[in-house]
């Protein structure tokens, strides 16, 4: 599934130097499990995002493999801390091979 | 020897708690093989690792769970009542203090949801959250 997929992202603009923030994500994204079976009793093949990482200035925050049973348009809320501005980069890998990237910045005030 | 209604009911019964018996086993050992594979057999024990989740969940296709685990580099998530246990595995990179994560998964019926963290030190902890599934979420 190349198409219709749109990354969506919540960053704080800014924060605190050391201060711990919240992120959202969210990607547009069927999660087709490979479980269901179409209208013929054939199986729909399995298309899933398996891998989303978050990084801050090249350091790793949060790195998950997923496995079909994560729901539709996989959502991931998680913490991060800002030791100083700079910007965070988010990756999801697509069964198909397909890489979609977001990032955003944040200053520090 | 000519069987009664009563005589039969107990067969039933019987056999229905047999069938039962032998089913469950064989749910929990999927899940309990794929946690032996992260964990090589070394001892879980229970610790300050958390699993939030739902008591209920009306809908199974998103079922919205927290792991809270202090000092760990590793969550692994699994589901004993899906048709692959597996749901997710989280590693926590330096930037993150507090070591949790939330999202939404698929559950396909009533059934145990289950955390295995790997610890700082090597070790690892177990959380273990039962959630009851109205609709499932899985096939159809």
């Amino acid at each position: 599934m190349a198409s219709g997929v749109k990354p969506r992202v919540k960053v704080p603009k800014s924060a605190a130097a050391g201060e711990t923030i919240v992120i959202k994500t969210l990607i547009s994204h069927k999660m087709e499990s490979g479980q269901r079976k179409d209208g013929d009793g054939n199986v729909i093949p399995r298309s899933i995002i398996n891998r989303f990482t978050a990084d801050f200035n090249g350091q790793n925050v949060i790195d998950v493999t997923l496995e079909p049973a994560i729901s539709t348009n996989p959502y991931f809320q998680f913490e991060s801390t800002v030791p100083e501005a700079g910007e965070f980069k988010f990756t999801w890998y697509d069964d198909d091979g397909s890489v979609y990237e977001t990032a955003k910045k944040i200053s520090v005030s | 020897m000519q069987l009664t209604r009563r005589d039969l009911l107990v067969m039933g019964s019987v056999g229905m708690g047999a069938t039962l018996m032998g089913a469950l086993p064989a749910i929990a050992s999927l899940t309990d093989d794929e946690i032996a594979k992260i964990t090589g057999g070394a001892d879980v024990s229970e610790g300050d690792l958390a699993i939030t989740a739902p008591e209920i969940a009306e809908n199974g296709n998103t079922v919205p769970i927290e792991v809270t685990a202090p000092g760990a580099v590793m969550v692994a998530i699994f589901a004993d009542g899906n048709p692959v246990p597996n749901v997710a595995s989280v590693k926590f990179g330096p930037m993150n203090p507090s070591r949790s994560a939330s999202t939404r998964i698929r559950l396909a019926k009533t059934q145990n949801v289950v955390a295995i963290a790997q610890m700082e030190d090597g070790s690892f902890q177990k959380a273990t959250s039962n959630v009851k599934v109205t609709i499932g979420g899985c096939g159809g």
